[in-house]
């Protein structure tokens, strides 16, 4: 028993190692996850900066407002990435290769995920930097480790999604169902403004989207403070998405035949 | 070759193109799933922003935000153009028609033909989300006629730069690695906002972007009346983007053939 738990977890080192590996031999690869999520929010800041002015808004600054959504933004691109790299080893014929070795089909999920949590700290970390060289506020302590356990979270639901849609089409084709799939889940929440504020479709998803609970608990430090009744509801909302998701990860590994 | 016979090329490479898109969904998405996944999610998301100070005079957000998702999906048919034909390139196909007796100008006017057509179909596509979610085209049916001319040539306008990166570089990946860039020029135009409640350096910037001028002509029949010196601008953004790519497209297929 203790001999297989370790032979998985050496399974799943090497699966992050390998993750790791492609950063430093193609460094462009985390290049897309980095530039859209910093694109937007420089972008949606400098077009929508006056909306604080709207009574209702519980920050003067629309950069400390938008950054938790561009950190989800980041990890959900990143975890929709996981998907697209399995797509491309399906195509090649390398996961052929991973399911004929003897690891369980959950260390195959697990490394691929962990993989997409570790890596969504690279999008992360540079649109902290560029927020707070822009003039956003800094989260405190508690703030940026709530923000970073909803980002790696993030990115494992997401790694989840774009795993189901690999094996299921097998395509990079699949890509942008990935990717925007994850843009609608995190924007359709009140990324762009508080709740009271949304109007219209909107108004309504987002007070019953569990994601909306996720990018509240991540804002909290950039807009106020930290409070357990602002952070419990997005660990459940995570763990809600975590499990379904990943359950239909695992099925499709385990229906995957080499 | 004849310019029937050019014409008859141009047609059938730029059905091809049209076909191509909408068999390809990694070409297709960015042309309507993203505007117009924005589009909803931003009327939405920003509706009160009406209610600002300084913001003109319009039924709602959506309404406002109409046009700009028209130019936007453009914009991405300019880059999926030039995606599909960096695609052709690269699998031969390209060297294919240099090989045939066909005009140089005909391969890529074909492929330019196709995205204007796809730019008619996504503004056909917007003014039919518009009319059945309550955006009223304030100038009726000439001023949505003049909305699908103006994304037509916009959508012709942008193909030529996606044409040239492609004819330039011959690689689709970094066609496609150009697309986070169609986000930064819009972002620093008037597409999403009225310029005067925009931050700095973005207010400055969008005052001279020639998206601005694009994207206030397809806007001024939407919020209010059709003014010629917001037409005559609009045409003048879309001859200076489309006249600066044809430039660079005709010189990138000069270097490709001397390159041979």
């Amino acid at each position: 028993m203790a001999v297989a738990l370790r032979s998985d977890l050496t399974t799943i080192a090497a699966m992050l190692r390998r993750s790791a590996n492609e950063l430093i031999r193609v460094p462009g690869a985390a290049i897309p996850g980095v530039l859209a999520p910093t694109i937007f929010f420089l972008g949606l800041t400098s077009v929508f900066g006056s909306l604080t002015l709207l009574p209702g808004f519980d920050t003067d600054s629309y950069k400390s407002f938008m950054i938790p959504v561009s950190m989800l933004q980041g990890a959900g691109f990143t975890g929709a990435a996981a998907g697209v790299n399995l797509a491309r080893d399906i195509e090649i014929g390398l996961f052929d290769r991973f399911l004929a070795s003897p690891a369980p089909r959950w260390v195959l999920l697990t490394g691929t995920v962990a993989a997409a949590a570790v890596r969504s700290l690279i999008p992360a970390t540079v649109l902290l930097i560029v927020a707070l060289a822009v003039g956003a506020h800094s989260p405190g302590l508690d703030g940026l480790v709530v923000a970073i356990a909803m980002v790696m979270g993030t990115a494992v639901l997401a790694a989840c999604w774009g795993v189901t849609l690999a094996l299921r089409f097998k395509t990079q084709s699949a890509a942008p169902l990935m990717q925007s799939a994850m843009l609608a889940l995190i924007l359709s929440t009140t990324a762009y403004a508080p709740q009271d504020l949304l109007t219209g479709w909107l108004a309504t998803v987002a007070a019953i989207n569990p994601m909306t609970q996720v990018v509240d608990a991540t804002r909290q430090g950039f807009v106020g403070g930290v409070t357990w009744a602002g952070t419990w509801p997005g660990i459940v909302a995570l763990l809600g998405f975590v499990v379904v998701l990943g359950a239909f990860a695992l099925r499709g590994m385990r229906r995957t035949a080499f | 070759m004849g310019v029937r016979g050019t014409l008859e090329v141009v047609a059938v490479l730029g059905r091809r193109s049209v076909l191509q898109t909408f068999r390809r969904p990694q070409l297709a998405a960015p042309l309507l799933v993203f505007p117009t996944l924005l589009l909803a999610i931003q009327s939405a998301g920003v509706g009160e922003a009406v209610n600002l100070p300084g913001f003109p005079p319009v039924d709602s957000f959506f309404q406002f935000l109409l046009p700009a998702a028209m130019v936007q999906s453009a914009m991405f048919g300019g880059n999926a153009g030039g995606i599909a034909l960096a695609v052709d390139i690269e699998t031969g196909f390209t060297d294919r028609l240099l090989a045939a007796p066909v005009p140089r100008f005909a391969i890529v006017a074909g492929r330019l033909a196709g995205t204007a057509a796809l730019g008619a179909l996504t503004a056909l596509w917007f003014l039919a989300i518009g009319l059945i979610f309550g955006a009223p085209i304030e100038e009726g049916v000439p001023g949505a006629l003049l909305m699908i001319v103006l994304v037509t040539m916009s959508a012709f306008a942008f193909g030529t730069i996606g044409a040239a990166l492609a004819l330039r570089t011959g690689s689709a990946s970094i066609v496609q690695g150009t697309f986070p860039l169609v986000f930064v020029v819009l972002f620093l135009s008037t597409a999403f906002f009225p310029e005067d409640l925009l931050v700095e350096p973005a207010q400055t910037i969008a005052k001279y972007n020639p998206l601005s001028f694009i994207v206030d002509a397809v806007r001024d029949p939407v919020i209010s009346t059709l003014t010629a010196e917001d037409l005559l601008l609009g045409l003048a953004g879309i001859a200076l983007v489309g006249g600066l790519g044809t430039l660079m497209s005709l010189r990138a297929m000069r270097r490709r053939e001397a390159m041979g």
